[in-house]
């Protein structure tokens, strides 16, 4: 078939694989630093193995190359089907695909050397902040020009988000990244002292804001509706949530400065912005779930739309939590605790990884004309996914509020009760605990990519013909 | 230095937020018009994507309302009580600046009679009382076990406080001035003047101080070097100096690591000891309590 006639399903099915490569490898990253702060002898001495290296490529796979990947490939998926159109350019894609795949290696091999920005979540230097801008600004022209070649009058909700996410994040990544470069793996931000760490939390909010909630709801909103076979519940509340929320979330980054240098205005109106986003956030956890209002019965039969509905209830869960804590007298007590941890980890688990393997479980058949190899599996997934996830966040908030309580605790002299190692050594046994979560979501995300890779094998790839747009009514 | 460079950007964001939350009313306002019809399905609007996807456009959910305008009401009454909007300070004066202050002056109304009751005694007497020397030990984990260590046993760089060898003496007046005003302990690096081959001599003289093994006759064309370049705060003897915080080099006792790869980057290039002043920190009376902790902690070792 022509390529006017199809949609290009390759570029989707290399991210939706390497989706489920760079999460198996992110999550596992993530299992063995876990493993660390509990038995730190696991660093081996070896500088390249370290706590301190590993971390920010843990974040970085599972943000950038899991994350990255998954909205990659159902932003491709879901603009075309819901343009009726075939991707604008397949060579620009195509870069894009081998582009991000090369930052990803790149990132895999600088950040254990130690080479970095030191910026939280923008670690990678210089020269590969100029390759995921260039890869950026094609992924943005390959999205926005099938957007403007549609075939279809209205352009559907998901992409709003996928969209507001691949603009903002150009943004945050260009003016959080500005840097003085003295050397080819060596660079100097362009800000400095309080302004840079105002400029790196209005970038690192609005990475979690953008890249973590605007796009995998542009996810929620094609694999939702889908999954349930039901219309998306309310278009106006759509309407109000999506420009409350983008307008909202770039303010909320002082949130992660409170009682700091930055000046107190500028802590108050992240405190504030951040309480007001609480109700375009449950917004959108009320219209996804809505979604499913009249086919209530199909979560007991279905366990990928359980991945998607659960993973809206942590996404409800976790954007309640973070308003909370941005209060500067709840934030005076879990700043710099493991309470922060486990938040993250509740909308990082709970929201992006589940709805991004839902998301998958629903694609990647479709992506080569299979179904799915055992709902069983899927089942099992869930179940092991969910319990690690409560065992993780669960660990974490009990450590969390203990750590705070245990710095703040003094004397009746005004000294303090407890030393720092004194805390930590009461950590302990909740590192333990986290780790058995995090072990057991790894576990299941081995499970899904057995059952995937059963699916596919074998498997010819689909070339999807293009259908008329359904007649306006 | 002011937050604002000029009243311009304050209006600016005083402007920006209070319009910002302004606009996100008239948006619900604007969306929530028109009621849920009654007893009627609702209908979608009319527009089909990829073969079945359509939205139905139910109502806002009025809890969902209210929750959106109680945030936006507490958020408008914070920034009236609070600083937020641009250079204006809020009603009630707040800042975390006078936020912390305040705690501070608190916690010395409320602790200060408490540390001034051991802080009028003698040193010797206050080691002698059980509450107070408990009082100097929680003062001492609190703000000198970071480096020093919990149990005062030092780190590399941070001397020992029990083995009873002082740098700039162990009487506890002496301890009292260090803590008070802090000391700075310079060694000069010797690199230059002496060369590969003299810093080599040197350290070989200064391990063989010590009784260690070392090369006799490096030791031996060390020594010279050493009464010309180090005996002058070290002392010819090696004795150290206490008045200026130079170590004894025959005790056996390394500040910055025993190894003979140590010791020659000690001569090299030098080395910056700092320990902070206290006296503003933690003030006199805290001071003298600690003072008299770590004195105890070699006082029976004499």
């Amino acid at each position: 078939m022509s390529e006017h006639t199809t949609y290009n399903y390759k570029v989707v099915r290399q991210f939706a694989v390497m989706t489920i490569v760079w999460g198996i490898v992110g999550m596992s990253v993530g299992v063995l630093i876990a493993a660390q702060l509990a038995w730190p002898v696991l660093n081996f001495d070896i500088p390249w193995l370290t706590f301190g290296r590993l971390r920010p490529l843990h974040t970085n796979a599972v943000i950038f190359a899991f994350g990255g990947s998954a909205l990659f490939a159902t932003s491709y998926y879901v603009v075309q089907r819901t343009c009726h159109v075939r991707l604008i350019s397949d060579k620009l894609a195509a870069f894009t695909f081998w582009g991000w795949q090369l930052v990803i290696v790149l990132a895999a091999i600088t950040l254990p050397l130690g080479i970095t920005s030191s910026k939280e979540y923008a670690e990678l230097e210089w020269p590969i902040d100029i390759l995921i801008t260039l890869v950026w600004v094609a992924y943005a022209f390959v999205f926005f020009g099938t957007i403007v070649k549609r075939k279809i009058p209205h352009v559907y909700v998901a992409n709003w988000f996928y969209g507001a996410f691949i603009i903002t994040v150009a943004l945050l990544h260009i003016f959080n990244s500005a840097a003085l470069p003295v050397g080819l793996l060596k660079s100097y931000s362009a800000y400095a002292g309080v302004q840079d760490a105002m400029v790196q939390w209005w970038y690192g909010h609005n990475a979690v804001g953008f890249f973590l909630t605007a796009g995998f709801l542009g996810m929620m909103y094609y694999f939702v509706p889908k999954q349930a076979n039901r219309p998306v519940y309310s278009y106006r509340l759509s309407i109000v949530h999506f420009w409350a929320l983008i307008f909202v979330y770039i303010w909320a980054g002082p949130h992660h400065l409170h009682y700091t240098a930055l000046p107190d205005w500028a802590q108050s109106l992240g405190m504030v912005m951040s309480l007001i986003l609480l109700a375009p956030s449950w917004g959108g956890m009320i219209n996804g779930i809505m979604t499913l209002s009249g086919a209530w019965e199909k979560l007991r039969t279905d366990p990928v739309l359980r991945f998607l509905i659960v993973s809206i209830s942590f996404y409800g869960m976790s954007t309640f939590e973070g308003p909370m804590m941005a209060i500067k007298t709840v934030n005076s007590l879990s700043h710099y605790t493991d309470w922060t941890i486990g938040h993250v980890h509740s909308g990082a688990l709970g929201w992006v990884a589940l709805i991004s393997m839902g998301s998958m479980y629903y694609l990647i058949p479709r992506l080569y004309g299979r179904e799915l190899y055992s709902l069983r599996l899927v089942e099992t997934h869930f179940w092991i996914a969910t319990i690690g996830i409560v065992l993780y966040i669960a660990s974490m908030w009990v450590s969390g509020i203990m750590q705070g309580l245990m710095w703040r605790a003094v004397n009746t002299d005004g000294t303090l009760t407890y030393s720092f190692v004194e805390s930590v050594q009461a950590m302990h046994p909740f590192y333990i605990v986290r780790w058995l979560g995090g072990t057991l979501f790894l576990v299941g995300a081995l499970i899904m990519a057995y059952n995937l890779w059963k699916t596919v094998a074998g498997a010819r790839a689909v070339e999807a013909p293009i259908p008329l747009p359904a007649a306006a009514h | 230095m002011a937050d604002f460079t000029s009243s311009f950007w304050s209006w600016f964001i005083i402007i920006t937020t209070l319009g910002g939350i302004l606009g996100c009313y008239l948006l619900i306002q604007w969306l929530s018009r028109g009621k849920k019809p009654e007893g009627k399905q609702i209908k979608t609007m009319g527009h089909v994507w990829d073969g079945d996807l359509a939205e139905l456009n139910n109502p806002l959910p009025r809890w969902w309302l209210n929750m959106f305008y109680i945030t936006m009401v507490f958020g408008v009454i914070y920034l009236v009580l609070y600083p937020g909007l641009g250079s204006y300070a809020g009603i009630l004066g707040w800042g975390q600046t006078t936020q912390y202050e305040k705690e501070v002056r608190r916690a010395e109304d409320r602790y200060g009679p408490y540390f001034k009751a051991y802080a009028g005694m003698g040193f010797e007497e206050l080691i002698a009382n059980e509450k107070g020397l408990a009082v100097g030990r929680r003062l001492f984990l609190n703000y000198c076990a970071t480096c020093h260590g919990s149990d005062a046993g030092g780190a590399r760089g941070f001397p020992n406080l029990t083995d009873n060898d002082w740098l700039y003496g162990g009487a506890p007046e002496n301890i009292k001035a260090s803590i008070m005003n802090g000391r700075k302990g310079i060694m000069p690096s010797f690199g230059a003047a002496l060369a590969d081959d003299g810093v080599e001599q040197v350290a070989a003289y200064v391990l063989s101080l010590s009784g260690r093994d070392s090369d006799p006759v490096l030791a031996e064309a060390g020594k010279p070097k050493f009464q010309a370049m180090c005996s002058g705060c070290h002392m010819p003897d090696a004795g150290g100096n206490q008045a200026i915080g130079a170590p004894r080099l025959s005790d056996n006792i390394w500040l910055y690591g025993a190894s003979p790869g140590s010791i020659k980057q000690t001569i090299r290039e030098g080395r910056n000891g700092v320990m902070p002043a206290h006296k503003e920190f933690l003030g006199e009376d805290k001071v003298h309590i600690v003072a008299a902790y770590v004195y105890s902690l070699s006082a029976s070792k004499d």
